[in-house]
């Protein structure tokens, strides 16, 4: 009972919630890591980029709503991602045009891309606060909980309750959707192949007759489509902020990095190693050991290890043990 | 076939090309020797694509390609290899192969969701002609290796292979046999010649190793210090005096004439 009471509590508090944050970070890491591994540089502008997307998909989601348009159970956020995708893409792909072609035809150093990102990343912020304002957004419309603690309680008779959201679902099956087929399309299709040797070696891809020009682009409509996915689904479980979306590229960049910069599958297990280590360090294990241990030997303080306001610290900590022990991440990635 | 006329190359400060002309026949074999720092690297890499000259032009087939970029080049049939063999290090041999040839249909990206049993088949032909081309090259125990673990000479090999899967018209090899071991130089030698002979590929290579040269070209170009010192048939050009100088220092003469 106390075990079962003590596993329902890490179930609910710790897994479930990493699960579903590491889901939505190996999304927008899979963006970074493309992005690097085709363009070479480090884009900070993608916590932007999801930004944009989810504010495109809010907006067209208050549309649907006026107009009575709905999918319930499912939120109408689903029904609106689509057009969230294409914008997203679509103005990917302007910046791409008007920012980063002109680095690219100079053949200027990655630190200059990166740069050009970061620039790119504090004008999207400041055109999304002219569109959508500071507010928070909470858009989560449709059925709220599939199991909700109270029933979860009663059907098992335990103290300790597992509450799953359907937004933890839809997250869930959202990502493997996408990661299944962008793997699929990385490893097994004619185009991902090439986006793969591009990355590789990218004087030999020209001789093969590749087109860097389509490489290029193929490699920010997905980065694109992944952004405005992630922040959708970020935004949806929890709540649209714009402000979070600076903070979140700390998060996003660690995960790439742990995971090996440029590797595809790295980058996915990298998401939940970041998250899962945000979540179990700046839980209070107060209550699980509480159950757990016998009488009287229960601890007194809240056996957390650091405050959730440091939260984000929690990435530059793995990051530097990673980047100590293990330099080139989980998978050995590449170098600019 | 490729006509290049009076290409002049200046980096800063060096004149790298002094007005170099030649052409090349379709089927024939040429090499290009001289001794290191002659420029035969640099011309190759402006016929290839990647350096624009600071004057003249190139032409293949009369069409003029000076400024076409390599990928341009690579669908006009025009390739070419590396003097340090450059692979796609994370893919395997048989993918490396597979990427190669260009405007296959998965390339239509609505085909590649929407069409896959034809997409499928299509790769499945790319499939079996790299197969044959790893075949060709007695590559087979390698095929699923990833090319980075391959050593220098298979390498070298795998650059020869990339070239037979986009069935080009002709093929510039820069160095296809330095530092390759004595039996995989027959095989990449035997493989030119096969090449040449039943495919009709015209091949223009850089080589040092003069048997090779000998076994291989219908002509030589000589080039030192940016220009042509002289063209011939293999032998020819081997005896002449000027090359053994430009080769081997004025030393080697003056002990001749004592």
């Amino acid at each position: 009972m106390e075990i079962a009471n003590a596993f329902a509590l890490l179930t609910n508090f710790v897994i479930i919630p990493s699960i579903t944050y590491g889901a939505q970070l190996s999304l927008s890491a899979l963006g970074v890591t493309i992005v690097f591994g085709i363009l070479r540089f480090a884009n900070f502008s993608h916590g932007e980029l999801m930004s944009f997307g989810a504010m495109v998909t809010i907006l067209i989601t208050s549309l649907f709503q006026t107009k009575g348009i709905n999918i319930f159970p499912i939120p109408t956020a689903l029904l609106a991602l689509p057009i969230g995708i294409i914008a997203t893409i679509a103005i990917a792909l302007l910046a791409d045009q008007l920012i980063f072609r002109f680095y690219r035809k100079n053949r200027s150093k990655p630190i200059i891309f990166t740069m050009a990102s970061l620039g790119l990343m504090f004008f999207m912020a400041g055109l999304i606060r002219i569109i959508i304002g500071p507010n928070e957004y909470s858009f989560a419309d449709g059925a709220r909980f599939l199991i909700s603690f109270r029933d979860f309680k009663a059907i098992t008779g335990w103290d300790q309750g597992i509450a799953i959201k359907q937004t933890q679902l839809i997250t869930l099956v959202v990502t493997l959707i996408v990661v299944i087929n962008l793997l699929w399309f990385i490893y097994k299709t004619r185009w991902g192949k090439a986006m793969r040797a591009y990355s590789d070696n990218e004087d030999l891809a020209l001789l093969s007759g590749i087109n860097p020009e389509r490489v290029v682009l193929l490699a920010w409509i997905i980065a694109g489509a992944l952004a405005c996915v992630a922040g959708t689904l970020y935004s949806l479980d929890k709540i649209y902020k714009p402000f979070i979306f600076t903070q979140i590229t700390l998060p996003v960049f660690a995960a790439t990095i742990i995971g090996g910069i440029g590797q595809p599958i790295g980058a996915v297990l990298g998401g939940f190693v970041v998250a899962f280590s945000e979540v179990a360090v700046t839980y209070s294990f107060k209550k699980f050991l509480t159950y757990l241990a016998p009488t009287n030997w229960e601890p007194q303080g809240l056996v957390q290890l650091i405050s959730t306001d440091y939260k984000y610290a929690v990435s530059y900590i793995i990051l530097i043990v990673v980047l100590l022990l293990r330099p080139t991440g989980i998978i050995p990635g590449k170098t600019t | 076939m490729i006509k290049v006329s009076n290409i002049s190359k200046n980096f800063i400060g060096i004149k790298a090309i002094d007005g170099v002309s030649f052409e090349i026949d379709q089927g024939s074999i040429i090499g290009l020797i001289g001794p290191n720092g002659a420029g035969k690297t640099t011309l190759f890499n402006i016929v290839a694509g990647h350096l624009s000259p600071s004057s003249g032009a190139v032409y293949l087939d009369g069409e003029d390609i000076t400024f076409l970029k390599p990928h341009e080049l690579f669908r006009k049939g025009l390739l070419r290899t590396f003097q340090i063999a450059h692979e796609f290090s994370s893919l395997t041999v048989l993918e490396n192969l597979m990427v190669v040839p260009g405007d296959q249909f998965g390339e239509q990206l609505v085909h590649t969701w929407f069409n896959c049993a034809k997409v499928r088949k299509a790769d499945e032909l790319v499939r079996k002609q790299a197969k044959e081309v790893i075949n060709f090259l007695e590559l087979n125990q390698m095929e699923n290796e990833l090319a980075g673990n391959l050593s220098g000479g298979q390498k070298k090999l795998l650059e020869l292979g990339r070239t037979m899967m986009a069935n080009p018209k002709i093929v510039f090899l820069d160095e296809i046999g330095a530092g390759v071991s004595r039996r995989l130089l027959k095989i990449i030698a035997g493989s030119i010649l096969r090449l040449n002979q039943q495919f009709g590929y015209t091949f223009c290579l850089i080589e040092h190793d003069m048997d090779f040269i000998a076994r291989l070209c219908d002509m030589v170009i000589v080039m030192a210090e940016g220009r042509i010192l002289t063209q011939g048939k293999p032998n020819e050009v081997i005896n002449n005096e000027d090359v053994i100088e430009a080769y081997l220092g004025t030393g080697r003469k003056y002990k001749k004439v004592s």
